[in-house]
């Protein structure tokens, strides 16, 4: 399958929004590790920001940042949403209120716990009633993300928008998942190159033969391997490298060819995903 | 049944699987042992469900058949009750708690796809109570990107406090099983199952002796979102109005062609007011619908396909399912609702979820022979 990718929004530990990220990224800056950063302004109401946890909050900032990038309307694209562990936070809570005499859960906790909570918050926040689906696959749901949304725009001509997150459980749930990060990153992507396209991305599905690729910094390298959604960082490593010239010289863009990075990602069931980012 | 599920204090009734107690996992995968995973290694075990699925793995390779399952809570049944066991000094869980082959929400699609001997595309869509129709949108999708020749397409959920908890927390548990389009309607009865389906790409079936003669095509999918509340329906019914749409347009068909719709019908107050309202715009009160959730009770994440294999029996039986429990329909609701089974040759219909979060999903089947005649 060949996807375009338009638009790219990133959150994560030292990692914030993905115009800081890209020299970091690439290796032309060092990574410092910090706290994760939620711009403000996701277009929710007061109301309902409130009510939102971390996953909601991070899944909704990475979306909106990579459609600005993409110089998209939010209402137009079918949002494909991927996480290995949705809102641990919130399930701590409810699980803690089940346990005690009473059981007496809260509504908001109830509504917020289905997998699909920042589907619907993006839905309210974007007033799209484009479709949105929530989807896991363990370790591999960005990689699961990926090629839902792959199919997606290939089968409808729509540009659509995958939104990965992943947030750290709290304690007694962390020991069970030890999950290392909160993270989020969103690529807005189209079945056809447009004047927009930053990369094509060439994907294929194969029996595993490749360890996955990593990335280059060992703090960085660190976190792909603990968080199902950073496990995104390599591609996005590559998109960084090949749009950290501009504008783009022909002697840039031949270099970049020639240094077509190839990505392995771990996937399900004896397989691997191969990603060739090519720039447009 | 009354609720006589684990120590629940609710007046409610539920469709609780018996002999899920007592009956564990496949032992060589004892790792993904838990309530959830028990109900789908039963729902695997029914009719000639394995036996097709092997025929379809020797015609296309395991690599070529994808899983596709929806669950709204998993085996997080399993997490609960460890809750209830934490260390009182340092508040951990017990030890025997295993997160991946339980509460993670993909491991009944892990288990589902080791059981099987299969090793294509896996995924758990978890949309609430529309997961189990959305996973058809996303197999056909999969078989028509040419990543899959087949799919194992299905949904499985079991009773577990935090549903059963949570939605009596908003009201919407009735104290009796659940009347959809009742007047006196006043919630939901929540029921567990697990449902598979075999989807197998059309071009391999066409004119092919190796189809059932009685097999049932998906011809649309439609997916749409309310953009409206977390958990509250799109009052005038706009998120439902435009999935049923969005699937007769994918069907290539229009509302004149649908001779019976299996509707979400809940049977909430809000549910069936706002799916009313947009069946009533798209088909006008002259389409034969029903809920079969008064026989069912709420199966969430695995209404979406237990309803579409009902459609499916519905389209090879002739046979439309009046709605059980409901006695006087709401007058205020305009759709043709069935309280009486009906004989009748059913060429298309068209089943609807909907789910928290303004999640929609509507589906169409027909008959292979009508399809292949247009």
């Amino acid at each position: 399958m060949k996807v375009f990718v338009e638009g790219v929004g990133i959150a994560g530990p030292g990692l914030n929004g993905w115009q800081a990220s890209q020299p970091v990224l690439a290796g032309a800056a060092p990574y410092i590790d910090a706290s994760v950063v939620i711009p403000p302004g996701d277009l929710l109401p007061s109301a309902e920001r409130r009510r939102t946890g971390l996953p909601v909050k991070v899944s909704l900032a990475v979306g909106l940042e990579a459609i600005v990038n993409a110089q998209r309307n939010a209402a137009e694209l079918p949002a494909i949403f991927a996480s290995s562990a949705g809102d641990g936070e919130n399930m701590h809570c409810i699980l803690e209120m089940l346990a005690n005499n009473g059981r007496e859960v809260s509504p908001t906790r109830f509504h917020n716990s289905v997998h699909n909570a920042p589907s619907g918050y993006w839905s309210i926040a974007t007033k799209s009633m484009q479709p949105s689906t929530s989807l896991t696959c363990y370790d591999e749901s960005f990689v699961a993300g990926l090629i839902e949304a792959a199919t997606q725009t290939l089968t409808s001509g729509n540009a659509v928008v995958l939104i990965t997150y992943d947030a750290t459980y709290p304690q007694p749930l962390h020991a069970a998942r030890p999950i290392s990060a909160t993270f989020g990153v969103a690529l807005v992507l189209t079945g056809n190159k447009t004047n927009r396209s930053l990369a094509e991305l060439e994907i294929v599905i194969s029996r595993k033969r490749n360890a996955s690729t990593p990335i280059a910094d060992a703090e960085l390298e660190a976190i792909r391997v603990g968080t199902p959604a950073a496990r995104s960082l390599p591609l996005l490593a590559a998109l960084a490298t090949l749009n950290s010239e501009k504008p783009q010289t022909p002697e840039k863009i031949a270099r970049d060819k020639i240094a077509q990075a190839k990505i392995c990602f771990d996937y399900i069931a004896g397989n691997q995903l191969n990603v060739v980012v090519r720039p447009c | 049944m009354r609720c006589d599920f684990l120590d629940i204090d609710l007046d409610t009734y539920v469709g609780r699987v018996s002999g899920l107690e007592d009956m564990p996992v496949r032992a060589d995968l004892a790792a993904y042992d838990c309530r959830n995973n028990r109900l789908a290694q039963l729902g695997l075990e029914q009719g000639n469900f394995t036996e097709a699925v092997t025929v379809a793995r020797q015609r296309y390779g395991r690599e070529r058949i994808g899983v596709f399952l929806g669950t709204s809570t998993s085996g997080i049944l399993d997490t609960e009750l460890a809750y209830r066991q934490r260390d009182p000094e340092t508040g951990a869980l017990p030890k025997s708690f295993n997160y991946e082959g339980s509460h993670s929400c993909y491991s009944v699609a892990d288990y589902v796809q080791r059981v099987l001997d299969l090793a294509g595309p896996a995924l758990v869509v978890s949309t609430a109570c529309s997961s189990s129709a959305k996973v058809f949108g996303t197999a056909a999708r999969m078989i028509q990107a040419g990543l899959c020749d087949a799919a194992i397409v299905g949904g499985v959920d079991s009773l577990c406090l935090t549903t059963l908890y949570g939605f009596n927390s908003l009201g919407l548990i009735s104290s009796r099983p659940c009347r959809p389009f009742d007047a006196e309607r006043d919630g939901i009865s929540i029921g567990e199952a697990a449902s598979f389906v075999l989807l197998e790409k059309t071009s391999a079936l066409m004119n092919s002796p190796l189809a059932a003669p009685d097999a049932v095509m998906l011809l649309g999918v439609g997916e749409s979102s309310d953009a409206y509340h977390m958990s509250s329906p799109h009052p005038e019914g706009e998120g439902a109005r435009l999935a049923i749409q969005a699937a007769l347009q994918s069907a290539g068909l229009t509302s004149d062609d649908i001779d019976y719709i299996n509707l979400h019908g809940t049977g909430t107050k809000a549910n069936d007011a706002a799916e009313d309202k947009a069946v009533f715009n798209t088909f006008g009160s002259d389409t034969p619908c029903s809920s079969t959730k008064g026989a069912t009770g709420h199966l969430l994440g695995a209404a979406g396909v237990t309803e579409a294999i009902i459609c499916a029996l519905s389209i090879q039986h002739g046979f439309m399912p009046g709605g059980l429990n409901t006695g006087h329909i709401d007058p205020t609701l305009k759709s043709a609702y069935l309280l009486k089974n009906k004989q009748q040759t059913l060429n298309f219909v068209l089943s609807n979820s909907l789910g928290f979060g303004g999640s929609n999903c509507s589906l169409v089947f027909g008959r292979m022979l009508e399809r292949a005649g247009r």
